[in-house]
């Protein structure tokens, strides 16, 4: 018995060690995100280009994407390549066009390719605000019913879309 | 408890304000009155902003913090109360804009972990201290052992008086 309490502090140190270790390979800047399996809140925004009418039943029927993107924002001239090709191979992408200028986002979708099945404009930020937008780009993963599963913050490239975002998005497509 | 705790806050906010070089790049607003002013600064300086970590919304230049002002103003103007208004927030972005944790079971260690260490370290030190006293001498000198140890003692400080002189 006197032996194990020996060993006491030392155990309490590498519990110690053991949490502050894992805390260190953290991302402080991922937030943890206040609306996954919560259902994509109520909006009312033109569609970019025709102003279209578009709310929040967009997101029925199939699970698919939404990136928010601005033309203001350089890492999402960074993702926008990779976007177009998972565009081109199926994936259903919906763009939010978070505080931004309408005609110099229609000038980047004919320059750079478009990716996206529709581009809400919310130039006011308010869907953004509703989101908990706290920069962009972000990538949310929606399931059939309109529930975000999952929320990326950062540039979506191949790394993140194949071990973050894939399995979530493949894991609603087959319910 | 409150009192104290609304000191301590002022007391570092305005260490804190005194800090950053941002702090003045605030957008000038019309209050419709004093205790209005009041609580928006209150609650941004309570508040924090989710783009830059280790700032309130009061302090933040990020436009996310200046959106988030502004919402807050909005928030307030419509007549919502100061509840209202941080769980309107909390609901989208989460418990991260909170500097002052809710007390909820996630947050019951973090409030209660210093309490409970303290306590915890007080009373090893009391059980430590308590048990020396009264543990029994660990050998005992019979008479002639303490006679003869008395005596080393004594010849040795003749000796080192002796040195010293």
């Amino acid at each position: 018995m006197a032996r194990i309490r020996l060993f006491v502090p030392l155990i309490i140190f590498l519990v110690l060690a053991a949490l502050l270790y894992l805390g260190l390979g953290r991302d402080p800047r991922e937030l943890p995100s206040a609306l996954v399996d919560r259902p994509v809140p109520v909006f009312a925004l033109p569609a970019l280009g025709d102003d279209r009418p578009l709310d929040q039943t967009l997101f029925r029927g199939s699970p698919r994407l939404l990136n928010v993107w601005a033309t203001w924002c350089g890492a999402c001239r960074d993702e926008h390549p990779f976007l177009v090709e998972l565009a081109r191979a199926g994936v259903p992408i919906v763009g939010l066009d978070y505080k931004d200028d309408p005609a110099a986002a229609r000038r980047w979708l004919a320059d750079m390719g478009n990716p996206y099945q529709e581009v809400i404009v919310d130039r006011e930020g308010r869907l953004g605000l509703d989101l908990g937008v706290y920069g962009a780009p972000e990538t949310y993963v929606i399931d059939a019913a309109g529930v975000i599963r999952y929320r990326h913050v950062g540039v979506l490239n191949a790394q993140v879309w194949r071990e973050r975002i894939e399995p979530v998005y493949r894991q609603w497509q087959t319910p | 408890m409150k009192r104290p705790r609304l000191v301590l806050a002022a007391a570092l906010s305005a260490l804190l304000s005194w800090w950053s070089p941002g702090a003045a790049a605030v957008e000038i607003h019309d209050f419709a009155s004093a205790a209005e002013q009041e609580r928006y600064r209150v609650l941004i300086e309570e508040l924090r902003c989710p783009q830059c970590q280790n700032q309130n919304l009061a302090a933040s230049d990020a436009p996310i913090a200046v959106d988030l002002r502004t919402e807050v103003l909005r928030l307030l103007r419509e007549g919502k109360s100061d509840t209202e208004i941080i769980d309107f927030l909390v609901g989208r972005y989460g418990d991260f804009v909170l500097y002052r944790p809710r007390w909820q079971p996630a947050t019951y260690l973090l409030w209660l972990g210093p309490g409970a260490l303290l306590i915890a370290a007080g009373l090893t030190v009391v059980l430590v201290v308590r048990r020396q006293r009264r543990a029994p001498p660990k050998a005992v000198l019979d008479g002639a052992a303490r006679a003869t140890l008395t005596r080393l003692l004594d010849e040795n400080d003749d000796n080192s008086a002796g040195d010293r002189r």
